[in-house]
Order: C-alpha cells, then sequence, then structure tokens
C-alpha cells in the first residue's frame, strides 16, 4: 500500500460502512424481530399501526432507501477529500 | 370495447415500445454485449436494474402472500430490499472497482484457481437457472389467459420474444428496454392501488391508508385483525414463525440477494464506482415504490375479498369469481352443504371451502374495486413486463457464465472476441431451449421449491466467498474454496433432504425451514475458512496487491 492517506481513507470508508451496517441491523432485524413485541406494546403507533409491525412492513424499507443515499453522498465526499489531499502533495 | 381488445392493446403497445428500443441500442462488440459499453446513466441503470431485480412471481405473488400470512410476509418484504444495502455497500464498489466482466472472474483471480472459478461458475449457473424457469412459466400463464391459448403457446411465445432481444440487443438492449419496462411496472402496480386506498380509506396513499381508518370510521388494522380473529387465522399484525427462523430467513434472503450474479453484473454497466452507488440507491428506491405498496394492496385485497365471497350465497357470488374458478386459481367446495362460502382459518370449527393462490390477489384487486377494464389491461402488461425483463436478464447472465467463464477462461483460452460472442447467443439459446422445456413441463412443486434454493446457495456460497475476498487480505485460496464448497455442500443437503426426500418439519434443526438454512451455511462458510486459512500459507502478493488496489477509489474523477 503507497502511503498513509491511502489508509485514512480505506479507514474512513470502513467507519462509514460500519455506521451504515449498524443502522441496517437495527431497523430491520433489531426493530422488526427481535425488539417487534416490546416496540408493539411500548413504542408510540404509527398512525393505527404498531411501531415494530410497522416498521417490519414500511418502515425499514424507508430506513434502507435513505441509507444508501447517505452512503453515496459519503463516500463521494471521503473520496472528494482523499483526492485533494493527494493533489496537495 | 371488450376487455380481451383493451388487454391486447395494452399489451401491443408496450411490445412494441420495447422491440423499438431493442433495435436501436443493438450491441456491436462484446464489451457492449455484456455491459452495455459501460456508459449507462446512473438513473437508467437504477431503473433497469430494478424491473430485473423484480420477477414476475414478486409482481403477481409477493402482495398475495403478505395477505395471507400478514407480519410474516415481512420476511420478503425486509430480505429482498435490505440485501440491496449489502449489495451497495460491501459488494459491488468494489466488485467494480476490480474490473471484469463477471463475478466468477473476480473469484477465480481472487482465489487464484481455475477450481474455485469453476465451482462459481456452476453456482451462477444453476442459481440463475432456477429463476429462469419460474419466469418463463409465469409468461405462459399470462399469455394462455391473455390468447385463450395452451400455456405451454404461451411459454413458446414468450420464449421466442426473449430470444428475440437478450439474443440481439445484449446487455445494451436489454438495459434500455428494461427501462421501459419498469415504468409499465411501476405504473401498473401503482395506479390500481391508488384507486382501490382511496375506496376503501379515503387515503389516496395506499401507505397512509394501511395506518389509518376506514371510510366507516374504524381503524383499518383493527378491523383486519378483527377478520382474522374472527375467521380463525393468526392476528393480522402478529406473526406466527418463532423468531429465530424468521431471523434466519430474513437473514438468508437479505444475504442471498447480496450474493445473486444477476445483479451485480448490473452495477458493470455504468460509467465509475461513484455512479454505481448512486445507481443502486436509485434501484433500491425505484424497488421501494413497489414494495412499500405490496403490503397494502396484500391488506386492502385480503378485506375485500373476504367481505365479497364469506357467507355469500351462490348465486349472488360476483361475476370474477367464476372466472378465477375457471383457470383454476381459486375454488370452493360447499363442504356444509349450506349453499354459502365459508372462508376459515386453520384456528376455526368450521370446515374451510375456499381455496385460492397467492397470485390471484393482485390480478383480481381491479374486479373487486369495479376499476374500469383498462386496470386490468395494464395489470397484464405490468406483468409480462416484469416476467420478460427478469427472463432476459438472467439469459445474459447464463449465455456470459458460459461463453466467458466457461468457454474463455476454462476451455479454449485462445477464444477470439468474436467467436466469444458467437458462443454467448449460442448459449442463450441454449438455455432458453432448457428453460422452455421447464416452463412447459414444470417439476410443478419444484419451482416454489427452488427459490429457497436460489438464494440458499447464493447466501451460503458466493456472498461469503465474496465479502472475504475484499475484506480480508489474508484469505487464501485453500480458505476460500474450503469455505464455499462446506457451505454449498451443507445448505444443498439440507434443503434436498427436506424439500425433495420427505423430511419431516419435526426434523427441523433448531426449527429453521429450509428458506432459512442458507444463513447456517454462511456462518459455516466464514467459520471453515476462516480456520483453514489460519493454518495454510498467506496469498500470493500480487492478489495482496489487486485486493489493495480495489479498496482504492479511482485515479480520475
Amino acid at each position: 500500500m503507497e502511503s498513509k492517506k491511502s489508509r485514512s481513507y480505506y479507514r474512513a470508508a470502513l467507519r462509514l460502512l460500519a455506521g451504515v451496517l449498524v443502522v441496517w441491523f437495527g431497523v430491520s432485524f433489531g426493530c422488526s424481530i427481535l425488539l417487534r413485541e416490546w416496540l408493539d406494546a411500548n413504542a408510540p403507533t404509527v398512525g393505527n399501526a404498531p411501531f415494530g409491525f410497522w416498521m417490519a412492513q414500511q418502515g425499514s424499507i424507508i430506513g434502507f432507501v435513505i441509507l444508501l443515499a447517505v452512503y453515496a453522498w459519503g463516500m463521494s465526499r471521503i473520496e472528494n477529500r482523499f483526492r485533494s489531499e493527494k493533489e496537495g502533495e | 370495447m371488450s376487455q380481451a381488445l383493451m388487454n391486447y392493446l395494452f399489451i401491443g403497445l408496450s411490445f412494441a415500445l420495447y422491440i423499438v428500443i431493442a433495435i436501436r441500442s443493438r450491441a456491436g462488440s462484446t464489451k457492449e454485449f455484456y455491459v452495455a459499453g459501460g456508459g449507462v446513466s446512473p438513473l437508467a441503470n437504477g431503473m433497469a436494474t430494478a424491473a430485473d431485480w423484480m420477477s414476475a412471481a414478486t409482481f403477481i405473488s409477493m402482495a398475495g402472500t403478505v395477505a395471507i400470512s400478514g407480519y410474516d410476509g415481512s420476511r420478503f418484504l425486509m430480505g429482498w430490499t435490505g440485501g440491496f444495502v449489502l449489495l451497495t455497500v460491501l459488494m459491488v464498489p468494489y466488485l467494480r472497482k476490480f474490473g471484469k466482466a463477471t463475478v466468477p472472474d473476480f473469484i477465480g483471480d481472487r482465489y487464484y484457481s481455475r477450481g474455485a472459478r469453476a465451482i462459481a461458475v456452476v453456482c451462477a449457473l444453476f442459481i440463475c437457472m432456477t429463476y429462469i424457469m419460474g419466469q418463463m412459466r409465469g409468461v405462459g400463464v399470462v399469455f394462455s389467459q391473455l390468447f385463450g391459448i395452451s400455456v405451454s403457446a404461451g411459454v413458446l411465445i414468450g420464449a421466442a420474444i426473449v430470444f428475440f432481444y437478450a439474443g440481439l440487443g445484449g446487455m445494451k438492449g436489454i438495459t434500455y428496454t428494461q427501462v421501459a419496462q419498469y415504468l409499465v411496472m411501476a405504473f401498473a402496480y401503482t395506479v390500481p392501488a391508488l384507486f382501490i386506498a382511496f375506496m376503501l380509506t379515503g387515503d389516496v396513499l395506499p401507505q397512509v391508508g394501511l395506518v389509518g381508518e376506514t371510510v366507516d370510521g374504524a381503524p383499518f388494522l383493527d378491523k383486519l385483525n378483527a377478520i382474522n380473529r374472527e375467521l380463525g387465522f393468526a392476528e393480522y399484525t402478529a406473526g406466527k414463525l418463532s423468531k429465530l427462523n424468521m431471523f434466519c430467513i430474513t437473514a438468508a434472503l437479505m444475504c442471498g440477494t447480496a450474493g445473486l450474479p444477476h445483479v451485480i453484473v448490473r452495477y458493470f454497466t455504468v460509467k465509475n464506482v461513484k455512479a454505481v452507488r448512486v445507481s443502486a440507491a436509485w434501484t433500491l428506491l425505484f424497488i421501494a415504490v413497489i414494495y412499500l405498496t405490496a403490503p397494502a394492496v396484500g391488506a386492502f385485497a385480503r378485506v375485500q375479498l373476504i367481505e365479497a365471497l364469506n357467507e355469500t350465497a351462490q348465486a349472488d357470488l360476483p361475476a370474477w369469481f367464476s372466472a378465477f374458478e375457471a383457470t383454476g386459481q381459486m375454488s370452493w367446495e360447499d363442504v356444509n352443504g349450506d349453499g354459502r362460502v365459508q372462508y376459515r382459518g386453520p384456528e376455526s370449527d368450521e370446515a374451510n371451502e375456499l381455496v385460492f393462490g397467492t397470485d390471484m390477489m393482485v390480478m383480481a384487486n381491479p374486479y373487486m374495486a369495479g376499476l374500469p377494464m383498462w386496470a386490468t389491461a395494464l395489470l397484464m402488461a405490468g406483468c409480462i413486463a416484469a416476467a420478460l425483463s427478469t427472463a432476459a436478464g438472467l439469459l445474459l447472465v447464463l449465455s456470459t457464465s458460459i461463453a466467458h467463464d466457461l468457454m474463455k477462461k476454462i476451455v479454449k483460452p485462445t477464444l477470439s472476441d468474436r467467436e466469444e460472442v458467437r458462443w454467448a447467443r449460442f448459449a442463450s439459446f441454449g438455455a432458453l431451449v432448457v428453460a422452455t422445456y421447464f416452463g412447459i413441463n414444470p417439476p410443478s412443486a419444484f419451482i416454489a421449491k427452488t427459490v429457497a434454493f436460489a438464494f440458499g446457495l447464493a447466501a451460503s456460497s458466493f456472498f461469503p466467498t465474496l465479502l472475504m475476498g475484499i475484506f480480508s487480505k489474508r484469505m487464501n485460496r485453500a480458505g476460500g474454496m474450503a469455505g464455499m464448497s462446506v457451505g454449498l455442500l451443507f445448505t444443498f443437503s439440507y434443503i434436498v433432504y427436506f424439500q425433495f426426500l420427505g423430511g419431516t418439519a419435526a426434523e427441523y434443526w433448531w426449527g429453521i425451514t429450509p428458506e432459512g438454512i442458507g444463513f447456517v451455511g454462511m456462518l459455516l462458510n466464514f467459520a471453515v475458512a476462516f480456520a483453514v486459512c489460519f493454518f495454510t500459507a498467506p496469498p500470493p502478493a500480487t492478489v495482496v496487491e489487486m485486493v489493495e488496489r480495489i479498496r482504492l477509489p479511482e485515479e480520475s474523477g
């Protein structure tokens, strides 16, 4: 690997990746499967739908779409920073 | 104008559109044939991938499946959308940076082994084959309803059309046709749903209607739960699957999605890695339009179906009932002889008299809601678009796998560019013949069961092997191959034992159904791969360099 900058780029990319995966797991497996009963009973309803059920049928999908938009934006930022640092050398 | 004429008109118009597009974007070179010359815009590619991804089965049966299983149906909704998140953040940007045309290419180079490449080719062929069979059958069923011909003849007509533009246009032709097909599908799916939502709940958006009130003021979901309880079904918002099983199935579908070769290859058609990420975000948005509508459509259809049919006397049954009865999608047997239809669930004391398939919910929706003829015609056109777009995409991956990965890389490395395209065309014809054969003579239950296969195998083979290849520099040939073989063999045996050799539900390990076992196979793959890798020599320096290279951004913006 050529430089420290490449390594810091890759580390930044992994950090964003980890963030995305945590949210991904949270909205799907977390809210919609593992904690569903508890959320159904205790969290505020969405319209008339219990929260866990709504997350499983609608919320998680909306979350996924937002995640990918954030990921595309975040990665471009990291890449641009890497490129401008390289040019500055 | 009659319904039949209206159907012909809509389908004829949509076909004319696809064919014009296919002819205008004919492929000239191998690169255009495989990856459309690499110059498709992210938005267009996103739309095309969404059309490719959503099969006829998704289009027709998903809403029905959710309608019948309520909360449990979420495993498909989350599995097939959440998988795209994994695909986008873990797979495609890196594979795109690697810069070769196919997934077995990456596995062959990364694990510096022809054996690994061969295993990957066989898996890719198997996954695509199982998929395409179901598509051809779907096309056949719609054509047979449309023209009043046999399903076999319908399959043949569909096959001819798919061959025409997949063989002619290559990836470029397919991509632009799929853009048109996505628009037809999305329009066909959402427009009737908007009308139905408005009639039932007073809200135009189906997603709002689902959590809102019905026109008589009661919360819609409470009404649905009450109906389910009364008829002896599990409550709609509750689930019947065990938590562990639900977890495993969702995970297997997600990881399987992220490992499907025909989806991964879609992102090789855009310009650069940045465009890949944008394109994937568009894809998921376009998929979400339909996936967010599906649960609402399913729930509305269930209420309307039960209100229209349950406890209705024979003489008062609506006209559409007999139409669906004639095609075998619905049947009623008057068990208690009272001349009325009784629809009952498994927990009811009374006998159930009404049987219907999951795929009739979407098709019957416009009839039940009393929508005009064009709504049905639009749905038919949408359904055919869904089946054709998926079949064409799969066919292309199949032909690439045979021509490029098998012939050029394994059998005869001296193959020229021109010969390779000829092989690809020949292979797509061969694959289509086989798919058509199985479309006409389906090993009936086989097709539904093979879905578990396709996802299970992708989850236990491609997904972990690609993931380790990208994110671990230490992973070597021995580890990768051992992991892939063990994961595959385990998943394959479990599914074959329970689906084909008569294993019973009582024998499931930890209550995990064959649908979800791919997740366990995946964990096994990881465990074996790292264990073997630990005891064997690290990969050569050239491979380590390759891994480092695909992790870095491209040189120019």
